[in-house]
């Protein structure tokens, strides 16, 4: 049993590093756009973060999953779309915090920055960005836990993560122990991701 | 010689007119200080000719090159060229949270001006040194006093050297008993013939350090002259309405 919820969960890992490595650089762009003058971007990518935080993630999976198949009768494979429609949920979330976290960051340091010459991009990503970073990551921190919960419903459509595993394994035994040995090893998953980010925090905690 | 010429200027925020039709001249090594009450459109003006702001008209010509022109902007190259013999100190600093003194000051010299890392952080360490803080370069702005920000903040415009250093109430947000060191600062740099315009409500120090002082009262120029003449003996009844609140307060 432990080595098949092992694999489980090596499956719930890879939906978890994958979503985060694209969204959180996908959620960049995301809050530009958002904050942009321009209205139709604004109105665009305000759209997309609608749908994605006013629908639930389960339905996501499923439609991402099996829309290209009804509208086009082409399917493809479960894991990707499992990835993908993680990546459009979680951009949406990062990209909200990114916002915040850029429009908190105060008007003089864009101030400074021009006064000294920087140029847009320079004051974006040497100026602004570092700041950004300090200011987002407990609530990034909230999003990035509630992400290795979230894995558990790849199994949606079909993907034998960590609590699908657990849950056949619980079928079989008639037991329910699969399900809480699953609950133990989300929560350690958790509590690296938790350690990990005190120690983000502590890195950067030499300035306020 | 003019460093800045400022023709007709004018900047309205929507409906509202801040300056109107203003003209200056500063000339190379002097000491110019703008006093009024507030909201009298001092920190506009200033904040108009370092770029901050869009003027709605007039010319601002800096060391010969027209930054804007019957209210018509140069081109970027050009804007970006003439912005960095224009340095700013500001009220609050503004200085870098995230980057160490030595790298505030050094930042912008290595990525704006190309120059080494070296020569940069040499430059850097000798104008904190003039600035009396040769023991901060690897402190970061949140461990220092408002005063040492400040004095931070102008080693940062200088190492860019600027022909020109604007500081918009650089003692406004400090302490009472801060406001002695930033001005000693000034003074020395007006000793050194370092061009200056401030903004300021320190009057006896206007006084003193300035060649010439620039009375404004909602939006235009009411009285220009000689530091000494306005302060201790202004013309125009506004400036002394002004001023007797100062010496009243003394």
């Amino acid at each position: 049993m432990l080595v098949s919820m092992l694999g489980g969960t090596v499956v719930s890992l890879e939906v978890f590093f994958l979503t985060l490595l694209f969204a959180l650089p996908l959620a960049l762009p995301v809050a530009l756009g958002r904050m942009s003058h321009n209205r139709v971007a604004s109105s665009i990518v305000n759209g997309y973060l609608l749908i994605m935080r006013g629908t639930p993630l389960i339905l996501q999976l499923i439609f991402v999953y099996f829309a290209p198949y009804y509208l086009f009768h082409v399917s493809y494979d479960r894991f990707v779309a499992v990835i993908v429609a993680f990546v459009l949920n979680y951009a949406a979330y990062f990209a909200e915090i990114y916002r915040g976290g850029i429009e908190a960051i105060p008007r003089g340091q864009y101030e400074a920055a021009k006064v000294l010459g920087f140029t847009r991009a320079q004051t974006f990503f040497r100026i602004v960005l570092p700041q950004v970073v300090k200011r987002i990551l407990p609530s990034t921190a909230n999003e990035v836990i509630t992400l290795v919960k979230d894995t558990a419903l790849a199994q949606t459509i079909g993907v034998a993560e960590l609590f699908r595993v657990a849950q056949n394994a619980s079928s079989r035994q008639f037991s329910t122990m699969p399900i809480f040995v699953a609950g133990v090893f989300y929560f350690v998953m958790n509590w690296v991701v938790s350690t990990a980010f005190g120690h983000f925090e502590k890195r950067l905690s030499y300035y306020h | 010689m003019e460093v800045i010429k400022v023709e007709h200027l004018s900047k309205s925020f929507g409906t509202l007119e801040v300056i109107r039709d203003i003209s200056f001249t500063v000339n190379k090594g002097e000491v110019l200080a703008v006093i009024g009450p507030s909201g009298s459109g001092k920190s506009t003006l200033l904040r108009s000719i370092t770029h901050l702001e869009r003027v709605t008209g007039g010319t601002v010509t800096i060391c010969g090159t027209a930054m804007v022109s019957d209210g018509v902007y140069a081109d970027r190259e050009t804007l970006r060229s003439i912005c960095l013999k224009v340095g700013l100190v500001f009220q609050n600093f503004n200085l870098f949270p995230h980057f160490s003194v030595l790298r505030n000051v050094v930042e912008a010299q290595v990525r704006v001006l190309g120059r080494g890392k070296e020569e940069a952080e040499s430059r850097a360490r000798s104008l904190l040194g003039k600035m009396g803080l040769c023991d901060k370069e690897g402190s970061y702005p949140c461990e220092l006093s408002g005063g040492q920000q400040q004095r931070v903040s102008i080693a940062r415009a200088l190492a860019l050297d600027p022909e020109v250093l604007f500081f918009d109430e650089p003692t406004s947000a400090l302490d009472p008993e801060l406001t002695g060191e930033i001005l000693k600062v000034i003074r020395s740099l007006a000793a050194e013939r370092m061009t200056m315009v401030i903004v300021t409500h320190e009057m006896m120090f206007a006084r003193d350090v300035a060649d010439r002082v620039i009375f404004m009262d909602e939006g235009v120029i009411i009285e220009e002259g000689k530091a000494g003449d306005v302060i201790t003996n202004p013309k125009n009844a506004r400036t002394q309405a002004f001023l007797a609140r100062f010496s009243a307060q003394d």
